[in-house]
């Protein structure tokens, strides 16, 4: 179907279930029950649960394919950002203006940051690129405030030319009129489940992206991406430029950060220069990682696993743990509280580290690979159940 | 005037002059060896031809064209194609896919941005790859890893990619170094069918004598980096300067 193998058409589709029944599927504890703190279906979340995913999945394209470690990336988010905020305040707030704006413009800094980052590979290349997203993040942060804005973040003012602005228009992003930060309620039972515009609007996206990402990754050019990773000098001898081709793949990426970037300022319309900072470039590569590297699904998994607990984990604090654990003798209450403290709360980083060691060492091909392994463990064992089955009735 | 000129070439390796004077004619459709003891200078040359160096003096002309200053990937191009010494294959893919990749650099040139394009409405290449591997007797491995094979078939899935390009040069870096005797021998059966039946010109650097009489056609002989004699291989089977070069000084 649409030029997609079975295999990869299946991807397809639990991708779409997933994307548009989110609302659903992440809030399966109803509302007033204990467990409704671990319910991921807000609108919040959820959008970043796209927009990262989005951001992860075009990373996974230079990184997953042709080997190239950008610690780079943000320095694109922040461009898209800063691009949509600006259609905001010259234009009016339809997201139309602003997210091709920042598709291009991330592609425009992708091609001048990869040209002269890719003159090296391996560790000159990641440190190349990582060079580039502080000497932006820093330009953004200072010098180039009238541009950005400085540290106050770039946002828009009433006093904003918004020449397209029309009387009854939406103060607040919107496409065509669809405002992306309202949403509709449903309440069932003790369930209530919130449909955002702006995350569908997110979602449909991802949607998109993902399904461009399959396309190329099952592309000639993906096939001579994989071949950089694999072989550089067989590549030199086979008469092929490996050059161009690490330059498309860096600046598809860079294009993939800068619609990420430009569907954060989309669903909140700020752009700020944090956004660039060595931190989220470094968020981007965990979540390869640990999802799985150069697998289709991998980077969305690690996506929203790496934001999921960075929102639930630092959501619980100690009363919470007191509540949990109160069914213990007080002393013994008191040490497990203690002994847990560290991981939770603003700690969680400490949470992500360990489980992303744990990952790394046991499981290297990430979350996909740790699914892999669970079919195989429930094949193999069907497999046995229908070979015992089968000689049953023999004896 | 042969298909690959090499007129006075010297390289040299700070206080090492690897190459020095080196005239080489490689005449169209033979199987040119070039054979000495290590340190002869052969690789360096070889690495001349390629774009991996650059000499210091002289000219390279493949065809009529100077090579010199061009990158390999250029070279390639131009019609050269290299076998190494350990095969250079691309490991991480499936030997389809290894043969595929040499298809698109024969038909697409050095650089095409068919991203979104799906593989099955390559017809072409498809076929041509799987003719390919067919002529390689590796058929049945077609969705193997590429790693995963023994040293032998690696070495003929590179040979197999070289031909895939059509070259009209062949340049082999010690194509049988390390391999068990009955892979030697296969390999010897597999270049002497190529050069047999495809319009190529093969140029060989060789250590193993087994091999370089049962292929060339023409021998040159490169001692301390510099040809000591060009001949058929009759004529250097016998030739004391040949002997000397290779056991020392005669007895």
């Amino acid at each position: 179907m649409l030029g997609m193998n079975k295999k990869d058409t299946a991807l397809m589709i639990v991708v779409a279930i997933l994307a548009l029944g989110a609302p659903i599927l992440l809030n399966p504890f109803p509302t007033e029950s204990a467990m409704a703190q671990f319910n991921a279906g807000y609108p919040d979340l959820m959008q970043r649960f796209a927009i990262f995913g989005i951001f992860a999945i075009g990373f996974n394209i230079l990184f997953g394919l042709t080997g190239y470690l950008s610690f780079g990336h943000a320095a694109f988010l922040g461009v898209g950002s800063y691009s949509v905020v600006w259609m905001y305040k010259l234009l009016d707030y339809n997201v139309i203006w602003g997210l091709p704006l920042a598709i291009a413009t991330a592609g425009i800094f992708a091609l001048l940051i990869g040209f002269i980052s890719l003159r090296r590979s391996g560790i000159y290349f990641s440190i190349l690129t990582l060079a580039f997203a502080q000497m932006s993040f820093n330009l953004a942060y200072s010098v180039l405030t009238p541009i950005t804005n400085g540290e106050t973040g770039l946002q828009v003012y009433t006093e904003d030319p918004q020449v397209l602005l029309g009387a009854n228009e939406a103060n607040a992003p919107h496409l065509f009129g669809l405002v992306m930060n309202q949403s509709s309620k449903l309440s069932m039972g003790g369930w209530e489940f919130t449909f955002n515009n702006g995350y569908y609007f997110c979602a449909v996206i991802l949607m998109l992206m993902f399904y461009l990402a399959i396309r190329i990754f099952r592309s000639p050019f993906g096939m001579m991406l994989r071949a950089i990773k694999s072989n550089n000098t067989r590549m030199a001898y086979t008469g092929l430029n490996p050059r161009p081709y690490a330059l498309a793949a860096f600046v598809i990426s860079g294009m993939y950060a800068g619609l990420a970037g430009g569907l954060m300022a989309a669903m909140d319309p700020l752009a700020g220069a944090e956004r660039m900072q060595w931190t989220a470039s470094g968020e981007v590569v965990l979540m390869t990682i640990l999802g799985g590297t150069g697998t289709l699904i991998g980077p969305v998994l690690g996506a929203g696993f790496i934001k999921y607990f960075e929102n639930i984990f630092s959501k619980i604090n100690d009363n919470i743990l007191h509540g949990w654990f109160s069914f213990l003798p007080d002393g013994l209450e008191d040490f497990v509280v203690f002994i847990i403290h560290p991981f939770i709360g603003k700690g969680w980083h400490l949470t992500l580290g360990i489980l992303f060691m744990l990952v790394v060492i046991f499981l290297p091909g990430g979350l996909v690979e740790g699914g892999q392994r669970i079919k195989k463990l429930i094949t193999s064992k069907k497999d046995d159940d229908s070979n015992t089955a089968k000689t049953e009735p023999a004896e | 005037m042969g298909i690959l000129e090499v007129k006075d070439v010297g390289k040299r390796f700070g206080g090492l002059q690897a190459l020095s004077d080196v005239n080489l004619s490689v005449k169209e459709n033979t199987v040119h060896a070039i054979i000495g003891p290590n340190g002869a200078g052969k690789s360096t040359l070889l690495n001349c031809l390629v774009g991996k160096l650059i000499p210091d003096t002289g000219s390279v002309m493949f065809d009529g064209q100077s090579v010199l200053g061009r990158k390999p990937y250029e070279i390639n191009q131009m019609g050269i194609s290299r076998v190494f010494q350990t095969p250079e294959i691309f490991a991480d893919l499936s030997v389809m896919e290894n043969m595929m990749i040499p298809c698109f650099a024969k038909r697409d040139g050095s650089f095409r941005m068919h991203a979104i394009e799906n593989m099955h409405n390559e017809k072409d290449i498809v076929e041509k790859a799987e003719a390919m591997l067919e002529d390689m007797n590796m058929a049945d491995k077609k969705e193997m890893h590429a790693a995963s094979m023994s040293r032998g078939d690696k070495r003929r899935l590179e040979i197999g990619m070289c031909l895939a390009q059509e070259p009209r040069l062949l340049l082999l870096d010690e194509p049988t170094a390390g391999m068990a005797r009955a892979d030697t021998n296969n390999t010897i059966d597999l270049l002497k069918q190529i050069a047999d039946e495809r319009d190529i010109t093969i140029a060989i650097i060789e250590h193993d004598m087994h091999v370089v009489f049962s292929l060339a056609n023409r021998i040159t002989v490169l001692a301390q980096g510099t040809p000591l004699v060009e001949d058929d291989p009759e004529n250097i089977r016998g030739n004391p300067k040949v002997r000397e070069a290779y056991l020392g000084e005669t007895a």
